[in-house]
């Protein structure tokens, strides 16, 4: 675990500025709830949030933002990313990570003193979850060890009767990389409560992998039978995100 | 429970005096640590010196940051990446407001009080006497902590000169705020620093002459090296003789030898003083605008006599001597403060002998000092934390930090001079404070 008082790479080398996508649906009236903000995995992008998570927790009385990862990343500058919009946010701000995307909020943690974090279905090593999806996507999967990037198939994130399948990008293999080779976050600053939510029967994230994230963050998961990787597409995406608003409210509460 | 009925009992709250950079860090680092907070701010807003709008503050109008943004940034609430790399004060100001917005500090912040004394009520507590700026009743309140974040940059450091027979105008650098105070006039500016470099420059475009005066010479750091913010070149990992080496080549490349100026050839080493950031001197020197001057001997009728002798004629003298630190509402003694105004801190921040009373932001980094003042108030409140949770912990780890060599954060080789009392390299400032927060972290 390098340093987190000397950062000499973010005094030298700091991550470039971009223009980045933030999707948002805010509440009327705006109820003063710390905002969310939703990272996506890769692959995925602000779009993903959109669908129908965005506009419920709108609905519930949060003010909702999702943010897509820029192009050609790197874990650091997806880090970056979220830490910068977060801190842009009027209010101490939830993390709610997916996939990878849990990855990137367990790093900005350390970053950022969140108000809560959420990681769902959470893809923190990469390696368990590169050989489930060898396992279920052969064929897309295997070309990205060869610099091909990596391709996700219907089978892997949906339940059946439920496919975003056209609207996944390929990101290049040097992103996915970035990722399995990320060395463990440093412990969260401001110590937020967490939750871990997840699917038992999601191809991606085995039921170990899970349980392992939810220990680490002192629990146990949140399961949702049934639903596939993609908690957010699913046809069953309001009970998850509710429940994550009720733990929330509670939390808020104490 | 009130032992006298005029002291409410705060329990085990801290108190907190300023609403500055380093006030609001320390709000934020206690609350993390589950301390309730009460911070008084005699100003009605959050900023300390870098809110114009306030009495004390220094800034004037032009006024930039020296050190660039990753560098000067809070560590957990970094500014936004599309800012310039040295940003202006009023964009400082605006970040410290949307820090304070963003973590709700303003909700511990009580505005427009002031503290009138803090003293030792026995057992590490203290009784904080507050009151209203505008007058009104003192109010006694007992605290378990006490920390004072009041800033070092707004009592002047008197000049050494007489100028009672002087007939121009004579103003200390925190005066100054508006270029168009210099328009047309004839100005000596008085002080090698940062703000005397800054003003001689801003002179240069808007006054008649210009007689710029020091005693020493500096090493004039660029802001701009290799079109990348100078600061974030100088490999900061190096042992500081390489990087002496590596800043005299710098300062070869850019300002180069400044004494064919007139000016006096630095008599110290690179990192022996606070650096200098200003790319302009040596520019406004080379067009003849600004004449580098010696010391000031004398100042009467309407000459100034330098220390060689020469006569000059300014009508406006700004004299940009710097600042001490001021803590009236503490007793001496309890900061080991010495005859001329020094106080004796481990690590800057705690006081030897008293557990519960700590400063935060009295340093002179040569970075940035909010993300040092971050640090040391997340040591602070840990530590206020383990004396709580662990005393023999609290214990061990305060018998340990009594052995730590002064050396090892703070910058011995200095210039001897009030300006370089709490002069630390950033790093390894750094390093130190990052192993005391490894001592105090709980054993898993």
């Amino acid at each position: 675990m390098s340093s987190q008082l000397l950062r000499f790479e973010d005094w030298t080398a700091p991550v470039p500025a971009v223009r980045r996508e933030v999707l948002s649906a805010l509440p009327h009236p705006d109820e003063k709830n710390p905002p969310l903000l939703f990272v996506p995995g890769l692959g995925h992008g602000a779009w993903a949030f959109r669908e129908h998570w965005l506009g419920h927790a709108a609905s519930r009385g949060f003010s909702a933002y999702a943010l897509s990862p820029r192009a050609a990343g790197s874990l650091r500058a997806y880090v970056h990313d979220v830490v910068q919009v977060a801190a842009g946010l009027p209010r101490q701000t939830v993390l709610i990570g997916h996939g990878v995307g849990a990855l990137v909020v367990s790093h900005a943690l350390a970053r950022y003193p969140a108000k809560a974090a959420v990681l769902a279905a959470p893809v923190l090593d990469g390696w368990p979850a590169l050989g489930a999806a060898l396992r279920t996507n052969p064929f897309g999967t295997l070309p990205a060890f060869f610099g091909g990037g990596l391709g996700l198939s219907r089978k892997q994130l949906y339940s059946p009767g439920c496919t975003y399948e056209r609207k996944l990008t390929r990101e290049p293999t040097a992103v996915y990389r970035s990722v399995l080779t990320a060395s463990r976050p440093a412990a969260p600053v401001g110590s937020p409560p967490m939750l871990v939510v997840g699917s038992p029967d999601d191809k991606i994230v085995t039921r170990k992998a899970l349980d392992r994230t939810a220990a680490r963050f002192g629990g146990a998961p949140l399961l949702f039978p049934g639903m596939g990787h993609d908690l957010m597409l699913d046809t069953d995406w309001q009970e998850p995100i509710d429940a994550v608003i009720d733990w929330l409210e509670k939390e808020l509460l104490a | 429970m009130q032992d006298t009925p005029d002291i409410a009992d705060r329990h085990d709250a801290v108190c907190v005096i300023g609403a500055g950079a380093s006030g609001l860090a320390t709000i934020k680092s206690l609350r993390e640590q589950g301390f309730s907070v009460d911070c008084y701010e005699r100003e009605t807003s959050v900023g300390g010196a870098w809110n114009w709008r306030h009495d004390r503050s220094p800034v004037y109008s032009t006024a930039h940051l020296v050190s660039s943004r990753p560098l000067t940034e809070f560590p957990d609430f970094p500014m936004p990446d599309d800012w310039p790399d040295y940003p202006h004060h009023s964009q400082l100001l605006g970040y410290l407001e949307r820090y304070s917005e963003h973590f709700g500090l303003r909700d511990d912040i009580w505005f427009g009080t002031e503290v009138v004394s803090v003293t030792p009520a026995g057992d590490g507590r203290w009784d904080v006497t507050t009151r209203s700026v505008g007058g009104g009743a003192e109010r006694v309140q007992r605290y378990a902590a006490v920390i004072a974040a009041n800033g070092h940059n707004w009592a002047p450091k008197p000049f050494t000169v007489d100028t009672s027979e002087f007939r121009g105008r004579v103003m200390h650098a925190s005066a100054y705020k508006d270029p168009a105070q210099l328009r047309g006039r004839k100005v000596l500016v008085i002080g090698g620093g940062n703000t005397g470099c800054d003003i001689a420059v801003e002179a240069a475009q808007q006054a008649e002459k210009v007689w710029h005066s020091t005693r020493r010479g500096y090493w004039f750091a660029p802001k701009y090296l290799f079109g990348r913010p100078a600061d974030q070149m100088l490999p900061p990992r190096l042992p500081l003789r390489f990087r002496q080496k590596l800043y005299r080549w710098m300062v070869r490349l850019t300002a180069g030898d400044l004494t064919r100026y007139g000016l006096p050839a630095p008599d110290h080493r690179p990192y022996e003083s606070h650096p200098v950031v200003n790319s302009q001197l040596a520019y406004y020197l080379g067009h003849g605008r600004i004449t580098a001057v010696g010391d000031v001997a004398s100042m009467e009728g309407s000459t100034v006599e330098l220390s060689d002798g020469k006569r000059i004629e300014p009508d406006l003298v700004i004299t940009a001597t710097g600042y001490l630190p001021r803590f009236e509402f503490l007793a001496p003694e309890l900061l080991d403060v010495d005859e001329d105004g020094r106080p004796d801190l481990h690590l800057h921040a705690f006081a030897r002998r008293h557990p519960t009373l700590a400063v935060i932001g009295l340093l002179q980094p040569d970075a940035g000092l909010l993300p040092l003042a971050h640090w040391q108030s997340v040591a602070v409140a840990r530590w206020l934390r383990l004396r709580i949770d662990d005393p023999a912990k609290a214990a061990a780890v305060q018998q340990k930090e009594s052995v730590r060599p002064v050396r090892s954060w703070s910058r011995l080789r200095v210039v001897p001079s009030s300006r370089h009392w709490f002069e630390v390299g950033h790093t390894d400032y750094l390093r130190a404070v990052e192993d005391l927060l490894k001592h105090m972290e709980p054993a898993s």
